[in-house]
C-alpha cells in the first residue's frame, strides 16, 4: 500500500521567497481562530491523538492548495467523520441528523487553561538501554516508509552523528495507524549540510533531525 | 478592486459559514463546550505569545545561574517562569555564539513552541521557508535581512518529533545598563526562531 503525504517539504524547489507578516498579527480572518479552538477542543476528547491528526492532514489531496488552517479543518472533518463522531451528510447540512457517539472527555471553559498548561508530553520511562551513544555515528532508513512517519526524505540514507539522547518518546509510525505507543529512544542526529545537499551545499551547514531509534542503525 | 474585495469577503464567509456548522454539529452532540472555544481562542489571542519567551531570553542574560540551567534543562528553566504545557512540553534552548548561529523549522508541519512564542506566524507554517531552511538557510537569512559570514556556522534544527527548541540569541552590544525588563523589549520572536537578531539598544520596541 503506497502512503503519500503532501507536507514533506524540506528541500524541496520552487516555492519562491518567504513572505513575512508582523509579530502583531497572529489570525487572518475570525474563522481561523475557530478551527483552531475546535481542533484543541475535539482533540481533548482523547478520540485521536497528534499523529494521527498530522496523517489526516498531510495526506489530504489538496494540501498544496489550502491555506493552513483549511488544511486543519479539513483534518477535523475527516478525523470526525472515520472516528463515528458525525456523518459527512450532518457536517453539511450544520446540524445533527445522527445519535452521537460516546468521548472520553469535554474540555470545559474552566479546565482550558489548566488543560493547557498540562500539555501532552510524550517521554516514557526507560525499559530498554539506549543503542546508540552521544557522538556515535549512524545512518537513516532509506526507501519508502509506507505510513506516516517523521523521517524526512531528505534526511534518508544519510550518514550523521547522535547529537542528544532525549530518551523513549511515543513512536509517531505506530501511533498514528492506531498501533499504539510503542515508545522508541529518541536522538537527536546532525547532518553534514554537504552529507544531504552535496559538494555545492552552502559552506558550514549542519542541519538536525530528531529521529527515533527505528529510523538509524550502526554504522560499522 | 471592490470587485475583489467582494470575493475575498464571499470566501471569507464561506469558510465562517463552514466552520460555524461545524461547531453547532459538534455542540448538539456534546461533544464540546462551546465557551471552551471562547477562552482557547482568547488565550492564544491575548494570553500566550513571543514576549513569554523574551522574558526567558532576558533572564538568561541577565541570570548567568539562570542560563546555565536554562541550556541544560530548558523545560524546568521554562517552567520556573510560569510557561508550561501544549507544544513546549519537551524544551530545548539552543545559544548563539560568535561561531554559530542557530535556525528552528519544522520542515514536515508546523511544530513550535508555543508556550513561549504562541501560535507560529504563516511564513513559519508555508513551503517557502519549510522547503529552504534546511536547504538555503543563508538565502532565508538575506530575505530576513540577516547577513552572517561564511565563517559562522549555521545549524538548523528541524522539529521532527516532540521536542521544541527555543533559540537563545546573544545578548546586543552596549546593553550593559539596561534592566531585565528594557532587555526584553529587544528581544524579537524571529530572534527566537532564528531567522532574525535581537533589536540593537537603539530601536527599543
Amino acid at each position: 500500500m503506497t502512503y503519500t503525504s503532501h507536507a514533506d517539504l524540506g528541500g524541496k524547489e520552487g516555492f519562491g521567497p518567504v513572505v513575512q507578516e508582523p509579530e502583531a498579527l497572529k489570525f487572518h480572518a475570525p474563522w481561523e481562530q475557530r478551527a483552531l479552538a475546535l481542533t484543541l477542543a475535539m482533540g481533548a476528547t482523547g478520540t485521536w491523538n497528534i499523529d494521527m491528526t498530522r496523517s489526516a492532514r498531510e495526506t489530504l489531496a489538496d494540501y498544496d492548495r489550502l491555506t493552513y488552517y483549511a488544511i486543519w479543518l479539513k483534518g477535523l472533518g475527516r478525523l470526525i467523520v472515520e472516528h463515528g463522531l458525525a456523518e459527512r451528510d450532518e457536517i453539511a447540512a450544520g446540524r445533527m441528523l445522527h445519535g452521537a457517539a460516546p468521548v472520553q472527555r469535554v474540555l470545559n471553559a474552566h479546565d482550558v487553561p489548566e488543560t493547557l498548561a498540562r500539555g501532552t508530553p510524550t517521554a516514557r520511562s526507560a525499559t530498554t538501554a539506549a543503542r546508540f551513544a552521544l557522538g556515535e555515528r549512524v545512518r537513516t532508513r532509506a526507501g519508502e516508509i509506507p505510513h506516516h512517519t517523521r523521517l524526512p526524505r531528505y534526511a534518508r540514507g544519510k550518514i550523521g552523528v547522535v547529537d542528544r539522547v532525549h530518551g523513549p518518546h511515543v513512536f509517531p509510525d505506530t501511533n498514528a495507524q492506531g498501533l499504539g505507543e510503542q515508545p522508541q529512544w529518541l536522538y537527536t542526529v546532525v547532518f553534514d549540510g554537504r552529507e544531504l545537499w552535496g559538494s555545492r551545499s552552502t559552506p558550514n551547514l549542519s542541519v538536525s533531525i530528531d529521529a527515533w531509534e527505528p529510523y538509524l542503525e550502526p554504522l560499522r | 478592486m471592490p470587485h475583489d474585495a467582494h470575493d475575498d469577503h464571499s470566501e471569507l464567509g464561506e469558510m465562517d459559514v463552514r466552520v460555524r456548522a461545524l461547531q453547532t454539529v459538534l455542540a448538539q452532540k456534546g461533544y464540546i463546550d462551546p465557551a471552551a472555544l471562547d477562552v482557547l481562542i482568547d488565550t492564544y489571542q491575548t494570553k500566550i505569545g513571543p514576549r513569554n519567551g523574551a522574558r526567558v531570553v532576558a533572564r538568561a542574560w541577565t541570570d548567568a545561574a539562570f542560563r546555565t540551567w536554562l541550556l541544560e534543562d530548558a523545560s524546568a528553566a521554562i517552567a520556573s517562569l510560569g510557561y508550561t504545557g501544549r507544544q513546549g512540553e519537551h524544551m530545548i534552548a539552543v545559544e548563539n555564539t560568535e561561531t554559530r548561529h542557530n535556525m528552528v523549522v519544522c520542515t514536515l508541519c508546523s511544530c513550535y513552541p508555543w508556550p513561549v512564542l504562541g501560535l507560529p506566524p504563516t511564513w513559519y507554517k508555508s513551503a517557502p521557508y519549510r522547503s529552504r531552511a534546511v536547504r538555503d538557510p543563508r538565502g532565508v537569512l538575506a530575505e530576513f535581512g540577516v547577513h552572517l559570514p561564511e565563517s559562522t556556522e549555521i545549524r538548523v534544527w528541524d522539529s521532527t518529533a516532540e521536542v521544541r527548541y527555543l533559540v537563545l540569541p546573544q545578548r546586543p552590544e552596549g546593553t550593559e545598563a539596561l534592566s531585565e525588563e528594557e532587555l526584553a523589549e529587544l528581544v524579537t520572536r524571529d530572534s527566537m526562531i532564528g531567522t532574525g537578531l535581537p533589536l540593537p539598544k537603539r530601536d527599543a520596541r
